[in-house]
Formats: C-alpha cells, sequence, structure tokens
C-alpha cells in the first residue's frame, strides 16, 4: 500500500499501518501528557491560584469593608440631616413663638399707651374743667362784690339814704341779689352778661 | 457523497517529503464534485478514504495527528511535533498565569482583569453553580486547573504555525479524564466511603428491588466507564474534526488558488470563506469543550458527593 522512503517515515508508517486508530493511546503520547498536566497542575496548585484566590478574597473583603463604611456614612448623613432638619423645626418653632410674643407685647404696649394718653386727656380734660370752675367762681365773687358796691353805690344816689351801716348794706344787697336769681334764669344770664360785659 | 469522496485523490506531505498514496478511484476530478464535497460535511469520511490524486490536492489526514518524532525516537519519551504543541501551550499557560498572579494587585489592571475572567467564569459559572459554595471553593483548583489545560490545549488549533490542538491526540484527554475520574471517585469514598458511594452510585434510591437487575450494571458502567470514556472520546473527537475541517478547507483555498487554472480559482474563495467560518466556530469549540470538561467534572464530583441522585 505503501512504500517507506527512509527510516524515519518507516517508524511513521508502521504506527499508521497498526494504530490509524485515533483511539488508540501510545506510550510517549501519555507520558508527555502526564508530565505537562502534572507540572501545569503543580504551578496552578502551588502558586498561581492560591495568589489568586487571596488577592480575591482580599478585594471581596475590602469592597464589603468599603459597602460597611458607606452604609454607616450614609447612615450618619441621615441622622444628622434629620438632627438638621429637627433643629430646623425647633428653631421655626421658636421664631414663631418670638413673633407672637412680639406681637403680644407689642399690642400691650399700644393698649398702655393708650390707657395712658386717654389718662392723660381725661386729666387734661378735668384740669381744665376745674380750672374754668375755679375762674368761674372767682369771677363770681368779684362779680358779687362789684355788683353789690355798684348796686350799693347807686340805691344810695338814688335814694339818699346812707346805707353806711354794713349790715344793712350787706342785708339789702343779699335782697336784692336773691330777688335777682328768682327773676328767672333769663334775668340771670342778663345779669351775668351785662357782669362780664363790664369787667 | 461516497462516490464524491472517492473521487478524491491527494497528496500527504512529512517532513517535506510527499508520498504518493494507493489510488481507489482513478477519475478526473471535476470542481463540482469537489465543491460540494468541501462545503458538505467532508472530515470524517475523508479519514478513510485513502487515494491519491493528480498531484495538486493535499488533503489532511489522520497522520497529521501523529507525526514523526523529533527526538528520543522509539522511547516512551518519544517527542514529536504534537507534543511540542503541548510544551508551548503549556509554557504559554503558565507564563500568563504566573505573571498575572505575580503582578496581581488588589485594583487589577487589564492584563489581571483578563486572568481573572477566566477564573471567575471558573468559580461561578462551574465550580459554585454545580457545587455549592462550600464544594465549589474547595474543588475550584481542580476545576479552573482543568479548565484552563483543555482551553490552552484546544486554542493551538487555530494558532498559526501550530495549527493543531494539543487534545487533538488522546494522550492529553485521558490524562485529564484520569484526573477527573480519580478525584470524583476519591471525593465520593471521602464524603460517603466505600459502601456507601457504591451503594448510592449503584443502587440509586426510590426505585423497586427488582429494578436493580438492570439498573445495577447500567449504572455500574456509567460511573466507571462511560463516564470518562465519554469525556476523552468527546474532547477528542471534536478537536480532531475541528483540525481537519480547517485544514480541508485551507489546503482547498490553496489548491485552488496557486493550482488550478481559469474559472476554477473563483472556487478558493469559498472555500477560504468556509475556512474563516469553521476558525471562528473553531475558536468557539475550543472554548465549548473546555467548558463542557470543566462543567462535567464539577458535575460528576456532585454526584459523588451527594448521596442522593
Amino acid at each position: 500500500m505503501m512504500i517507506p522512503l527512509d527510516a524515519s517515515t518507516a517508524v511513521v508508517s508502521a504506527a499508521e499501518e497498526s494504530t490509524t486508530n485515533i483511539l488508540l493511546p501510545h506510550a510517549p503520547d501519555i507520558v508527555w501528557s502526564l508530565v505537562i498536566v502534572v507540572i501545569v497542575g503543580i504551578v496552578f496548585y502551588r502558586y498561581a491560584l492560591p495568589k489568586f484566590q487571596a488577592v480575591l478574597d482580599e478585594r471581596t473583603a475590602k469592597i464589603e469593608g468599603g459597602l460597611a463604611k458607606a452604609e454607616s456614612a450614609q447612615a450618619e448623613a441621615a441622622a444628622a440631616l434629620a438632627e438638621y432638619h429637627q433643629q430646623l423645626q425647633e428653631a421655626r418653632a421658636e421664631a414663631a413663638k418670638i413673633r407672637e410674643q412680639a406681637r403680644a407685647e407689642g399690642s400691650d404696649i399700644v393698649a398702655d399707651l393708650r390707657a395712658k394718653a386717654s389718662g392723660d386727656a381725661a386729666r387734661i380734660v378735668e384740669t381744665a374743667h376745674r380750672q374754668i370752675e375755679a375762674e368761674r367762681q372767682q369771677a363770681a365773687v368779684s362779680l358779687r362784690n362789684d355788683v353789690g358796691v355798684l348796686a350799693t353805690e347807686l340805691a344810695s344816689k338814688i335814694v339818699g339814704e346812707s346805707l353806711a351801716d354794713s349790715a344793712r348794706q350787706s342785708r339789702v344787697v343779699d335782697r336784692f341779689l336773691d330777688e335777682l336769681e328768682n327773676a328767672g334764669p333769663s334775668a340771670a344770664s342778663a345779669a351775668g352778661g351785662s357782669a362780664s360785659e363790664e369787667r | 457523497m461516497s462516490t464524491a469522496i472517492h473521487t478524491l485523490g491527494y497528496w500527504r506531505i512529512h517532513d517535506g517529503q510527499v508520498r504518493r498514496r494507493a489510488l481507489l478511484v482513478r477519475k478526473r476530478l471535476r470542481p463540482y464534485d469537489l465543491r460540494e464535497t468541501l462545503l458538505s460535511t467532508p472530515a470524517i469520511p475523508l479519514l478513510l478514504a485513502a487515494s491519491e490524486g493528480e498531484g495538486e490536492f493535499h488533503a489532511p489526514t489522520v497522520a497529521d495527528f501523529f507525526p514523526p518524532a523529533i527526538f528520543f525516537e522509539g522511547t516512551p519519551f518519544e517527542f514529536n511535533r504534537i507534543m511540542l504543541v503541548r510544551v508551548i501551550a503549556a509554557v504559554v499557560l503558565l507564563t500568563i498565569f504566573c505573571l498575572a498572579a505575580r503582578r496581581a494587585r488588589l485594583v487589577p489592571g487589564r492584563f489581571q482583569n483578563a486572568v481573572e475572567m477566566i477564573l471567575d467564569f471558573v468559580r461561578n459559572s462551574i465550580a459554585v453553580e454545580v457545587l455549592g459554595e462550600v464544594n465549589g471553593r474547595k474543588y475550584f483548583r481542580l476545576l479552573a486547573t482543568i479548565f484552563c489545560t483543555v482551553l490552552f490545549m484546544n486554542i493551538t488549533s487555530v494558532v498559526p504555525f501550530l495549527n493543531i490542538a494539543g487534545t487533538s491526540v488522546i494522550g492529553l484527554p485521558i490524562v485529564l479524564a484520569a484526573w477527573t475520574y480519580v478525584m470524583y471517585l476519591g471525593a465520593g469514598v471521602k464524603a460517603q466511603g466505600v459502601g456507601g458511594f457504591l451503594r448510592s452510585s449503584l443502587f440509586p434510591p426510590g426505585v423497586p428491588k427488582v429494578l436493580y437487575l438492570l439498573l445495577t450494571p447500567i449504572e455500574f458502567l456509567q460511573v466507571f466507564v462511560l463516564r470518562p470514556a465519554t469525556l476523552v472520546i468527546r474532547l477528542l473527537a471534536n478537536m480532531v474534526a475541528g483540525h481537519l475541517m480547517l485544514a480541508i478547507c485551507f489546503t482547498a483555498t490553496s489548491y485552488f488558488l496557486f493550482d488550478s487554472d481559469g474559472a476554477m480559482k473563483l472556487f478558493g474563495a469559498g472555500t477560504f470563506v468556509a475556512g474563516a467560518a469553521f476558525f471562528f466556530f473553531e475558536i468557539f469549540v475550543a472554548a465549548l469543550q473546555a467548558y463542557v470538561f470543566a462543567i462535567l467534572t464539577a458535575v460528576y464530583l456532585n454526584m459523588s458527593i451527594e448521596a442522593e441522585h
């Protein structure tokens, strides 16, 4: 079937002749495969894979630690935010309270001032009234004196009778004034008017 | 289909030598036949097609997986191209992981992020997802080592100049599956004791006693033979098929573009597009098979640890 050309091909072709069946293993094939697998296995088992596993585990730990840290940081931030909100709320409440208080105080002050002012006004009015009253009485007294003197002089001149006697004089005057008052309000006012006119 | 395949003659390239192989059907190849063959599912039948062509088309064969020895020929330490690819993949894998591990920082850079993405994927989507928090952590190293080894050994199938998966020869899948096998048996025995593990594995509870006649042999086969065997064969078959598809597409492209004339060159575009598609598909398969291997390891561990299925 085939012609071997030299020694090396003779071996090969002999191998082919007997074992073209690829399912039959040869000793060298097994030996070298074993050598390679053992070497790869040893290097992988003893060096490469443990190193990688260590690095991967360390990374996992780091990531987990980082995640935990981030979580706690987030919790802290949330707590701080809550606290801030609470403080804000408190501050707002306080501000509202202060405002309310200020308003109340303000209205108090206004009321106070208003009361004081109205008191003052009343007092001023009172004083004015009192002054007027005093002046009126003073006027009345002086009017009475003046009117008495005048009337007496007038009467003595008319009657010619001396009214030197003071008792009689005052009696006459009183009677005259009583008559005058009794004559009616119109007469009194006319008398008052004439009196003030005279002054 | 099979006639089309038999029309395919091809050369084999070996170490710079071109050997002409036996011809089954000597027949002039029509372009339509070839294209149809390439765009449909050609890989496995082509393995069986031993034939000779007109000296133009070099299709890959199963011999790609058994290259000549580089040194230590004839000893159990015979070293060939596949071993070299595996060694390169292992060196790259270890360099990347050791560099990343040595520079591992708490705050990762871009490089460390990329490596950690792989490890995180293994831990979250495979270990913890299947085994739970405690056991997932316990078996993380096993699963990560298996996932990364399979991934890097698979991905060499699309790396230029390597172009073949380290797992596309059965030795490595066998070693990895044997490791898984030992680990899940060990985990079962450790968790439940020898008797307990055998009882819970071979005599699943909640089944009428008569059915054990049927179930126990099946379960035995399942636990002790089929699980490791399927791990091996699934990975191997995927990577072998992927390599063959890629190789066929690109050798056909090369043939159409450089060795054929006239309008046939156009077919090169079609095969190139198919090859590019398979290239990306192969990347996907490489990652997927690594995931499948690792997740099945986790599932088997879980079945061993937990008493009830």
